[in-house]
């Protein structure tokens, strides 16, 4: 475990406060400095990257982001607790009903309330779901990063699926809100089982495809092996997660290892998918498993579903009992938690929000480091962040 | 903690006996720290098989990381932020409806200052926290502020991920981490006047305008009773 600042950390910075002259590119005695973004295909959002660059090898390179910074953090202060579903919703937009599933357990860890099982089933898959319309959306698009364009229609097509299902349960293709402290807010429609089992069938056929399609592809390889290599010390400390951190041969998944209540891991059969390399190559291999792992986890589910009811007793108007609660679970894109400070009032005190994309997205100067120009953008594409997510 | 003890007492004893013995091992962790730091924490708080707080004062902040990381395996960085205690002035200031509504009394008058978990003697706290991957638990580290010097060490040597969290804390509170390698804004453009998660900065857009999402706890008709009082149960 390094314990001090390396050069090339403090480069970083020096030369990324050199390179803020905001103009786009600018040739200078020693290199050149290129602005990607804010408005640029590979950043999908607007986070800014200054690189100086030493001909075609990147010296050090920065993150700029904030463009898109709404607050969230503030403005849960002023909502109550139902309403902040719908802010934390619009975190991480493709797969928005994870983002609601921690903040929803935190409420009902400081309330002591605990879903009926039916609900924290219906709970799990539609997590899982969100999962799977998340990541397939990243095998397409990885293709589009990496210069075939094929991988990204197919990746919408499959998507259709997930998301067809999602919004017969909760009436929103992208921001279910459905969450509710408690519980639920609907049952399931009738033949929705049925349906989301055949939809599952697509989605790991869709697995397969693109594993011949793209992860086995020899261009995809030869861009992605050995690039970007983040050693498991270094994914720890800067708080990487989700297939970033596994991919780096960190066995730690928080579904498996300390499953918030509230969600039911713990009753099916599954495993975490992990890969030694921590290159480019293992963080999309690692995703592609997962979202496999990811189905099979929904079509257990479905198959065990209690009968029962959907919400828990709880007041019409929700007032949190005074305390500290921090919950974490397993997002599509990482570890995402909240740490909900309530002091009995209708809306929380404090809301701190640990986003997996700002973690992950971090590490870009340590890693993008002596790379070559197209080599950044396939790191940030397997690193694999949304923008709504770092932004907050 | 000698985790091989703790997985065969969970494997023998009943699954029911699980939070109190849960409750030893961050017990065996916090006695642990106190061990080595002594008087330098000055609070701590469990819940029984959820969660640890450890409050350290502002000189052992960076040692109590440190220490965490190589003798707890808390070798997990994952976030950093800060807390403001002061009853919020502005942030009620149209809310202060819901009052009306539902307990049908004059706007609220600020509460005095109290703090959560662990305690606080200040305004202002820093709080991180850090997690063990391989024994699956967290620990939440708090420090005070004193308010008229609001800084503390950077945490960048020990975790470099600290780097975003604490130039993100720096904008948002105005505290000052001595030793950040580049301490600079990360959301805020340069010219930003204002801590905005302070609690004595006013949320503008809600003084202008009250939350629409207002009329949401207006007491249903026939709801009157149980349940429509919030603090029933």
């Amino acid at each position: 475990m390094t314990a001090t600042v390396p050069d090339n950390q403090q480069l970083a910075y020096v030369a990324a406060k050199a390179a803020d002259a905001r103009v786009n590119v600018e040739f200078e005695s020693e290199g050149m400095t290129l602005n990607i973004g804010p408005q640029h295909p590979a950043t999908h959002g607007t986070l800014r990257i200054v690189a100086k660059l030493d001909g075609e090898q990147v010296v050090s390179c920065e993150p700029i982001p904030g463009y898109m910074h709404r607050g969230y953090e503030k403005l849960t202060e002023v909502r109550t607790y139902p309403q902040v579903t719908t802010l934390v919703n619009r975190l991480d937009w493709v797969g928005s009903f994870a983002n609601e599933v921690p903040f929803i357990l935190a409420a009902e860890k400081l309330m002591d309330v605990e879903a009926p099982p039916r609900a924290q089933h219906i709970r799990t898959i539609l997590f899982e779901m969100s999962r799977l319309a998340n990541i397939v959306l990243f095998l397409g698009d990885l293709g589009a990063q990496m210069g075939g364009v094929t991988a990204v229609f197919y990746g919408f097509r499959d998507r259709e699926f997930v998301l067809n299902q999602i919004e017969a349960v909760t009436g929103g293709r992208f921001h279910p809100n459905f969450d509710r402290i408690g519980g639920i807010k609907d049952d399931l429609p009738k033949g929705w089982i049925a349906e989301t089992k055949v939809a599952m069938d697509k989605v790991l056929a869709f697995c397969d495809q693109i594993e011949d399609l793209l992860i086995g592809n020899e261009i995809f390889q030869m861009r992605a092996r050995g690039v970007g290599v983040i050693p498991a010390d270094i994914a720890l400390s800067y708080g990487l997660s989700g297939a970033n951190l596994r991919a780096s041969g960190v066995d730690w998944d928080t579904r498996r290892d300390n499953c918030a209540p509230g969600l039911v891991y713990d009753k099916v059969d599954w495993k975490v998918i992990t890969h030694p390399d921590g290159d480019s190559f293992a963080r999309c291999w690692v995703r592609l498993q997962e979202v496999r792992e990811s189905a099979k986890i929904c079509q257990q589910l479905l198959d065990t579903i209690p009968a029962g009811p959907i919400m828990a007793k709880v007041p019409r108007i929700i007032k949190v009992p005074e305390g500290e609660a921090y919950v974490e679970t397993e997002n599509p894109l990482g570890v995402m938690g909240y740490y909900v400070v309530s002091k009995g009032e209708l809306t929380p005190f404090r809301v701190k929000i640990r986003t997996p994309s700002f973690n992950n997205i971090s590490v870009v100067p340590w890693v993008a480091k002596g790379v070559y120009v197209p080599d950044v953008i396939t790191i940030l594409a397997s690193l694999y962040f949304i923008l709504g997510d770092i932004d907050k | 903690m000698s985790s091989s003890e703790t997985a065969t007492d969970t494997d023998t004893d009943a699954a029911t006996a699980e939070a109190p013995l849960r409750d030893e091992g961050r017990e065996a962790t916090l006695a642990q720290v106190t061990e080595v730091f002594g008087d330098a924490i000055v609070g701590s708080h469990i819940r029984p098989g959820d969660d640890l707080w450890i409050r350290v004062v502002r000189d052992s902040w960076v040692d109590v990381h440190e220490f965490a990381s190589r003798r707890l395996g808390c070798t997990y960085f994952s976030f950093l932020s800060g807390l403001d205690w002061l009853p919020s002035p502005f942030g009620r200031d149209m809310d202060s409806q819901e009052d009306i509504i539902t307990q049908g009394t004059e706007a609220k008058e600020l509460p005095p200052m109290t703090t959560g978990y662990a305690g606080g003697d200040t305004r202002f706290q820093v709080f991180s926290r850090l997690n063990s991957t391989s024994e699956a638990f967290g620990i939440t580290f708090k420090t005070d502020l004193p308010d008229d010097d609001l800084s503390v060490r950077t945490l960048v040597p020990v975790f470099l991920g600290a780097a975003w969290h604490e130039r993100e804390a720096r904008e948002m509170f105005g505290f000052t981490f001595v030793g950040h390698p580049y301490p600079v804004n990360l959301y805020l453009p340069g010219a930003f006047e204002g801590h905005p998660l302070r609690k004595d900065f006013p949320l503008l857009s809600r003084r202008v305008k009250p939350w629409p999402g207002i009329v949401d706890v207006e007491p249903m008709p026939g709801d009157d009773s149980a349940d429509g009082d919030g603090d029933a149960e």
